[in-house]
């Protein structure tokens, strides 16, 4: 069988712009091997939250560690799928803030589409139904370390940027929601087929502690990249970021 | 070609740890520090054992500095592992040195080394050491294996099935961990019963010679 060879898209990060980077990091590198167990210590404060040198090498290589992962990203590798009997019962809640501290969707609620698209209509519920639909049951693998297996249907993340006439070409996909939660992810995970905007969990219109009205569901990276309860989609070449992202976890966080 | 190739001066003898397997120790055994203290601190996030690890016992302070800390720090260790196994292969360092022993010469140098009569001479490995050795290295391969199996359950889902999938591949690669854990305490202990060990792993003092053939 030959694999589907797809045109490469534009990656992420180029290798161009993270060079002065690497080159310090090779730098960091070699001090690195100098220090002993007890220089070890001194590094333990080291937390990205400082303004050391350690911490400035440290979000460098997030960066390269993100140049890699985006090129080992295929967009026809799928993630692993399980029978509908392998859902986890219970599914566990999980966000920034505990559960009893879940929204319900505002009144009049709307998708909003924003920047590089053609079309910027907000979306209701009921419109985004008459797209077509894909279901799932894939592992949510979780950052820190857990996992469970859901079920979501929803529409095919690529069907709806397609159906905006969103730029392809562009660089991030970034999803604002009406908890204060953000995120945002690159443009070849956001066309992978099971990249979906879901609006159903295990056969069921989203319950609020589960995302509604719709949320991500991305497969291919790491659990807090699915963001819940959906505002906003942009579309952009800047740089977006995201609520963790912005602290430090990995911003491709690919699996 | 013999084992031990006789010097080319008499009274000028090879070092008991070649450079570039000091270097290399030196080098990997930092890294290893770092992997395992950041991996307690990414631990420490979702413990699936009933403990969890002193937050000042690890690197990184919380979630996203021990992964930062983990997926850099990991580019040294792949880099020092594999130029070690290159040069292992290459050198005979393998062959010559690590090469498993037979049982029987493992009862005969643990039950020497349990009653305190085996005498440490630099250069040489005896059986217990091969053992210890080839496992530590094995633990490390596997922690390696198991972790771009959790890092990348999806693109490289082959090497995440082999071991199981994904919850059991990350139980693997804590299970993978204590074991190097073990090896870090009989082996910090057994140089500080041998200090001289600690200077030849440093240094580039001249092997000793063997205390009879066997």
């Amino acid at each position: 069988m030959t694999p589907l060879r797809l045109p490469r898209a534009k990656p992420a990060v180029t290798l161009d712009e993270i060079r002065p980077e690497l080159a310090r990091i090779g730098r960091r590198h070699a001090l690195h091997r100098g220090l002993s167990l007890g220089g070890l210590a001194l590094l333990t404060g080291c937390d990205l939250s400082t303004h050391s040198g350690v911490d400035a090498a440290l979000w460098a290589m997030l960066r390269f560690d993100d140049w890699v992962q985006a090129a080992l990203f295929s967009r026809t590798r799928l993630a692993q799928t399980y029978p509908a009997s392998a859902v986890t019962r219970p599914f566990r809640f999980n966000a920034y803030y505990a559960e009893w501290q879940v929204r319900e969707t505002p009144p009049g609620w709307q998708l909003a589409v924003g920047g590089r698209v053609a079309d910027k209509t907000p979306w209701s519920v009921d419109r985004l139904r008459q797209l077509p639909q894909a279901a799932q049951v894939t592992r949510h693998i979780c950052i820190e370390g857990w996992s469970q297996i859901g079920q979501w249907s929803g529409v095919p993340l690529h069907v709806f940027l397609r159906r905006v006439g969103a730029d392809l070409r562009a660089r991030y996909v970034s999803f604002a929601c009406f908890d204060g939660y953000s995120t945002s992810i690159d443009m070849p995970s956001a066309l992978h087929p099971q990249t979906i905007l879901a609006l159903d969990f295990v056969g069921r219109p989203l319950a609020p502690e589960w995302g509604a009205p719709v949320r991500l569901r991305i497969p291919t990276k790491l659990g807090f990249k699915s963001a819940k309860n959906l505002q906003a989609i942009t579309v952009t070449d800047t740089y977006p970021g995201g609520y963790w992202e912005n602290q430090g976890y990995d911003w491709f966080s690919g699996s | 070609m013999s084992a031990h190739p006789p010097p080319a001066t008499p009274g000028i003898r090879r070092p008991a740890h070649p450079l570039p397997v000091r270097i290399m120790h030196w080098v990997g055994a930092a890294a290893v520090m770092c992997m395992m203290l950041s991996g307690w601190a990414i631990y420490n996030a979702s413990p699936s054992l009933p403990f969890t690890f002193p937050r000042s016992l690890t690197l990184g302070g919380w979630l996203a500095g021990g992964i930062a800390w983990h997926i850099s720090v990991m580019w040294v260790l792949f880099a020092d592992g594999i130029a070690y196994l290159l040069y292992g292969a290459a050198s005979g360092h393998f062959r010559r040195n690590l090469r498993p022993p037979g049982p029987r010469a493992v009862i005969r140098d643990l039950t020497a080394t349990l009653t305190g009569r085996l005498g440490h001479r630099l250069g040489h490995y005896n059986a217990v050491q091969r053992l210890l050795y080839v496992g530590v290295i094995a633990a490390i391969c596997l922690a390696v294996a198991t972790g771009l199996a959790i890092w990348k359950p999806v693109q490289l889902g082959w090497l995440c099935g082999l071991f199981g999938g994904y919850p059991l591949a990350r139980h693997i690669h804590l299970a993978a961990m204590i074991a190097i854990a073990l090896f870090l305490v009989v082996h910090v202990t057994m140089v500080a019963i041998f200090p001289r060990t600690l200077v030849a792993m440093v240094a580039g003092i001249p092997a000793e010679p063997e205390e009879n053939a066997r």
